[in-house]
């Protein structure tokens, strides 16, 4: 007997019988979605700039960013400030020097102010989390209350890659003092469409 | 017990000695409970959650075999390679195939407590494989060579005059440098180059689910990403246990582990694999080590339900003054302390008697883990296959004929009291076993047996 089916007998003969799964729980809290995703964004480090329109936000950016040389993005509205051709590129390893990605997840949750994004709208998996500084546009009809909603719009996508992404990458392990920027981005600029 | 095994209450002396540092660690990790409940409170659902939670647990665990078929079937169509593993031997040894077949001598790691458990970092280096620990907290114990002291927050005892130290030993930085944000940025820029240069990266799994195939890998610093997306080969590793059956059920789990571990809403990355990048090839080894046993123990199969969040370790009175490392397992505080008698009785005995039994961890549980009850049930079991403590027992055979023999009784009774009030040092002294563990009571001038015969009318 090979260790697949060794561990497969013994916990079919050490498990208890079947309990049942519980009934499916939901739960929408009171409160504005928008002002809480954006008390809980601000708690977590990210950065937060309302426009009224897409095309806003190059100018933004090129504002904010003075220091960025590197800019990707796989959304062709950002073509005038950012590489768009992501998807071409074969080594991962070259993205190394990216300062700023710009990126749409698809929705963004209320309660933790984590933002769902599958690769496809990564341009590369490794996109959100190797450049210095990540910013993502959120259009505020696609922010959902908590994670229950999240999952209920997440169904049963076919993805190879997504994540929930909150904030940027930060670390307390020494002395529980928080520091921002530990592997990933050193900072998380949210840009909230009306 | 034989001196050289280590044993929870001397290695609690030890830490002891540095009352200072007692203080510290004990205010630290009480501060991270406080905010475990401040996040908690924040959500008027939580007990139910945590009773969802558990019940999904239990369920899983009841029919674990279908869903570990269901798993491996659903990851293999997403091309996913899946490795079975009956112990910790048989994981590292599956571990150091893969990374022999590619030819790989050096290899990232992000953070993954079952690798600690099957010491796989010791096992490669013995193979002639460099491993680098990426998690900020393990790179630095790492660095330090000692083991993680906590599941979440593996330095957790250290001082950043001692990480400024050890950096300045092993990344070059200047002495006496201890700013966690310089030593924070130093470990980026070294760790970054490993990220850079490792073909094959191992990571943990949070959580896995039987519907989809997925696996759930939850971070901070991005570590696990940095190391996944740029190797050919990503290694991950998980207990059988870590199955969940539908996708859906992520929102309980990812609503409370964060909150029970650190007070956090959620990680600031909950990374779903489900298939290779063009090109990448994904391994997944399903470990057994001793969980199918566990399974079989119906007083403690539900440890099995944990999904490592260290909330029962922040809020233990013991954990927070003894240390991680007084635990001597992989996995410390009141859960290491069911999880790892399972493994080896032996040489753990000691362990679920390092608590007080006072029931905070099994309030904190996110899944509801009757922790504290179990901590009672393994010291009977223990007892009685005769890994006890031998000095209490035959402290406890004396008594035993002193409680069946009501004139010893009495006389015992007497003497004892006159030793407690006139010479306390008789009994509080490390040659008595129970004064290891506990400050000996005041003894009450007369007996309850005494007062009666005065006082009866």
């Amino acid at each position: 007997m090979n260790s697949r089916e060794q561990i497969l007998a013994k916990v079919a003969a050490n498990q208890s019988a079947t309990l049942s799964l519980p009934a499916d729980v939901t739960f929408t809290p009171d409160g504005d979605v928008l002002e809480t995703f954006k008390a809980v964004a601000l708690a977590v480090g990210s950065k937060l700039f309302e426009v009224n329109q897409v095309s806003e936000i190059p100018g933004m950016i090129t504002e904010q960013f003075p220091f960025a040389k590197r800019i990707v993005s796989p959304l062709p509205e950002m073509a005038v400030i950012a590489e768009t051709d992501l998807a071409g590129i074969n080594d991962p390893h070259t993205l190394k020097d990216v300062d700023l990605a710009i990126l749409q997840p698809h929705f963004a949750v209320a309660e933790n102010s984590a933002a769902w994004i599958t690769e496809d709208r990564m341009g590369q998996r490794i996109v959100p989390f190797i450049c210095q500084h990540l910013a993502i546009i959120v259009p505020v009809q696609d922010i959902v209350a908590t994670m229950h909603q999240a999952y209920e719009r997440i169904a049963n996508a076919d993805y190879g890659f997504g994540g929930f992404i909150a904030g940027p990458s930060k670390t307390a392990d020494i002395e529980q003092s928080l520091v921002l920027g530990a592997h990933g981005p050193r900072s998380m600029t949210i840009f909230l469409v009306r | 017990m034989n001196s050289e095994q280590k044993e929870h209450a001397g290695l609690a002396e030890t830490f002891n000695k540095d009352e200072d540092r007692v203080n510290w660690h004990d205010e630290t990790l009480w501060w991270i409970r406080q905010k475990r409940d401040k996040s908690a409170h924040n959500i008027p659902e939580w007990e139910t959650l945590r009773n969802t939670a558990s019940a999904i647990k239990n369920h899983v665990l009841s029919n674990l075999h279908n869903y570990l078929v269901e798993f491996e079937a659903n990851a293999k169509a997403n091309g996913i390679i899946v490795h079975w593993a009956a112990n910790a031997q048989e994981h590292n040894q599956i571990v150091h195939g893969i990374l022999k077949e590619h030819g790989i001598t050096q290899m990232v790691k992000s953070k993954s407590m079952l690798t600690e458990e099957c010491h796989l970092n010791e096992y490669l280096a013995q193979q002639g494989v460099d491993v680098i620990d990426s998690d900020l907290g393990e790179r630095i114990v790492q660095l330090a060579k000692e083991p993680p002291s906590h599941i979440v927050l593996p330095c957790i005892h250290k001082k950043k005059e001692e990480i400024g130290e050890i950096f300045h030993e092993n990344l070059g930085t200047p002495a006496g440098v201890s700013d966690p944000q310089v030593l924070t940025e130093t470990a980026r820029q070294h760790l970054r180059e490993t990220f850079l240069t490792r073909k094959v990266a191992l990571t943990g799994v949070n959580f896995a689910i039987a519907e989809t195939g997925d696996f759930v890998v939850c971070t901070n610093e991005g570590n696990a990403d940095m190391g996944a997306h740029l190797s050919d080969v990503h290694i991950a590793c998980m207990g059988i246990e870590k199955l969940i059956p539908k996708r859906r059920h992520l929102a309980i789990f990812l609503r409370l582990l964060t909150r029970s571990a650190t007070g956090q809403p959620i990680t600031t990355y909950s990374s779903h694999f489900r298939k290779p990048r063009p090109g990448q090839q994904m391994h997944l080894v399903l470990v057994d080590n001793g969980r199918s046993t566990q399974l079989g123990r119906p007083d403690f199969r539900n440890s099995l339900k944990c999904i490592r969040c260290g909330a029962c370790m922040n809020t233990c009175p013991v954990y927070r003054r003894s240390g991680g490392h007084s635990y001597h397992s992989a996995i410390a505080g009141p859960i290491g302390s069911i999880l790892a008698p399972n493994l080896d009785m032996r040489q753990y005995a000691d362990l679920p008697f390092a608590s007080t039994l006072c029931g905070s961890c099994s309030n904190v549980c996110p899944v509801k883990i009757d922790i504290h009850d179990q901590l009672y049930k393994w010291r009977q079991v223990i007892v009685k296959e005769g890994y006890g403590n031998k000095a209490k027992g035959v402290g406890l055979k004396v008594m035993n004929w002193t409680l069946s023999s009501p004139g010893a009784y009495h006389t015992a009774g007497k003497l004892g009291r006159a030793v407690m009030r006139i010479a306390p040092f008789a009994v509080n002294n490390p040659l008595n076993p129970w004064y290891k563990h506990r400050e000996m009571p005041q003894a009450p001038k007369e007996s309850f047996g005494e007062w009666y015969k005065k006082n009866r009318k």
